[in-house]
């Protein structure tokens, strides 16, 4: 197997984790999207300064890595690509905010200093809560969850042949780099001076195939309309998650616990 | 069935690639389009599919192929790709069986009767819930040919149905083309599956009918084949 091959089996890895079996995988897509949705929101929300009250947050996931079995290992072998890039985002900020916020023993920590660990801490938890999502959530039941939250048809079709079409466009670019490696051996990567042809060649090659299986779609009676399957139902247990879940992100984002653990302790 | 009347095609200007092409298939009929490579046998279903529009007339079942009629004449037609990773795109068989029946308008629960007997007609019921991207070359062309069956369609088209498979599942796949009682139009440059799987054949070089008649002369003409760029069925050759 090559790079990409791997990465093509590792999407589908995700469809299988999705296709498992866990009191998470069991409620309906509706219920975990809206309580996705609502936990971003809150961990957006939070003060930049305020770390300690948004590392309570990080429960839910941890919580719904246990219960639906997927493996953090999992989680962030999958992310690494992404999760650095999101995790950047805040470097610079130590640099712009340097007035002393807090002393830890007799070190003073700038603002910018605890800003740039709330921004990558916000990161790190909107990704796990969204890798959570789609882990435990096949693609066509979360889009029927989504067509349900009256997100327009066309975006929603858009998002499902997007994850389809990625797997296309990996696999074209696996027969390349191999064919390319069998002619230039001993080569590590592609010489700069074929990038252009390589990726003209790629897009040609994929835009070929997206036709060849949006034909196929449209030979099967495809109008521009998804059946997707509609999943879990929402019921009772879906609603109750759904409350509960939000009932914990305000109670956690107003009521600092971590502060109030702490106070109890000190007394 | 199907007719063609005088057709012509070119993807670029001055370069034919179909001329003035003619036959006529009657319901029932199952009929091999051979031809070297590119003499143009897959720009013919895609011409019949409505993928490709030429000059002159298509019929399917009395309709002419046009825009408006799409939806008609596609409904009658099963076409079953040449590449089995592009026609199945869904995450399991089970899905990608049962996306036509739902855009037909059937209902979850008869689209999936429909999907059950026509996995437990060809023996495949354990593929079912397999994912795509887990079975075999061969069983990926035997579910791309469930999922077309599931259809229902009244012509079924496949394009090199037999290519890229080993012989065991070669076999299977012949023997399941064998079985069904629709009108079929294959085409291939394997003639010996030809020969198993069609009474009749239309050979075609370079867009044009060479030769059209009954599987058993066609194929046995040595001299014939060999000035279109192709060579006798393996079990003819008299080795
Ligand atoms: N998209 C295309 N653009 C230009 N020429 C094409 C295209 N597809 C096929 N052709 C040309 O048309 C001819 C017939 O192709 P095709 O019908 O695929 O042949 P066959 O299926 O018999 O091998 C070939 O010469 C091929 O090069
Ligand atoms: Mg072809």
């Amino acid at each position: 197997m090559n790079k990409m091959e791997k990465a093509l089996h590792e999407l589908g890895e995700m469809d299988d984790l999705a296709a498992q079996d866990s009191p998470i995988h069991r409620l309906s897509p509706l219920a975990k999207l809206l309580s996705t949705i609502l936990y971003i929101v809150v961990v957006v929300s939070f003060h930049k300064y305020d770390l300690s009250g948004m590392a309570v947050m990080l429960l839910f996931p941890v919580l719904l890595f246990q219960i639906s079995g997927i493996p953090v290992r999992t989680c962030f072998y999958k992310l690494r690509i992404v999760l650095p890039l999101v995790m950047a985002v805040g470097l610079f900020n130590p640099f712009y905010d340097r007035a002393p916020l807090l002393t830890i023993g007799s070190v003073p920590v700038s603002g910018g200093v605890v800003s740039m660990l709330s921004l990558m801490l916000k990161g790190l938890l909107c990704l796990m809560a969204s890798f959570l999502l789609i882990a435990t959530t096949p693609i066509d039941s979360l889009c029927a969850a989504l067509r349900k939250l009256h997100l327009p048809a066309m975006l929603v079709t858009l998002l499902l042949l997007t994850y389809r079409y990625v797997g296309v466009m990996t696999e074209e670019l696996a027969v390349m780099t191999d064919a390319y490696h069998l002619c230039a051996p001993g080569q590590k990567g592609i010489h700069v001076s074929a990038w252009g042809s390589f990726l003209g060649q790629l897009l040609l090659r994929s835009m070929d195939r997206a036709q060849e299986l949006y034909n196929s779609m449209q030979l099967r009676g495809y109008h521009g309309h998804f059946h997707y399957a509609p999943g879990r139902p929402f019921g009772p247990q879906d609603a109750l998650y759904t409350i509960g879940c939000a009932a914990a992100f305000l109670l956690l984002r107003f009521v600092n616990a971590a502060e109030l653990l702490g106070r109890l302790v000190v007394r | 069935m199907i007719e063609f009347q005088h057709v012509s095609f070119s993807y670029e200007k001055g370069r034919s690639v179909i001329e003035d092409l003619s036959f006529r298939i009657e319901r029932g009929e199952s009929v091999g389009l051979i031809g070297a490579n590119g003499a143009g046998k897959s720009t013919v279903m895609k011409l019949l599919l409505g993928l490709l529009s030429g000059e002159g007339k298509i019929l399917v079942d009395g309709i002419e192929v046009n825009k408006a009629s799409l939806p008609a004449v596609r409904r009658r037609l099963g076409f079953v790709l040449q590449n089995s990773d592009n026609q199945m795109f869904m995450p399991t068989v089970y899905e990608d069986m049962i996306f036509a029946p739902l855009n037909y308008g059937l209902s979850r629960e008869e689209a999936e009767r429909r999907v059950d007997d026509v996995l437990e007609r060809l023996g495949l019921q354990e593929l079912k819930y397999r994912h795509n991207h887990r079975i075999s070359g061969g069983e990926k062309r035997m579910a791309a040919i469930a999922t077309i069956l599931a259809m229902e369609p009244e012509v079924i088209l496949m394009d090199e149905p037999s290519a890229a498979l080993d012989p065991y599942n070669r076999r299977i796949v012949i023997n399941t083309i064998c079985g069904l009682s629709q009108t079929k139009l294959i085409t291939s440059h394997d003639l010996d599956m030809i020969l198993d799987t069609c009474e009749r054949v239309i050979l075609l070089d370079r867009g044009r009918i060479v030769a059209d008649g009954p599987a058993d002369e066609i194929l046995r003409n040595r001299e014939l084949l060999e000035a279109h760029r192709m060579e006798l069925p393996f079990c003819l050759a008299g080795r």
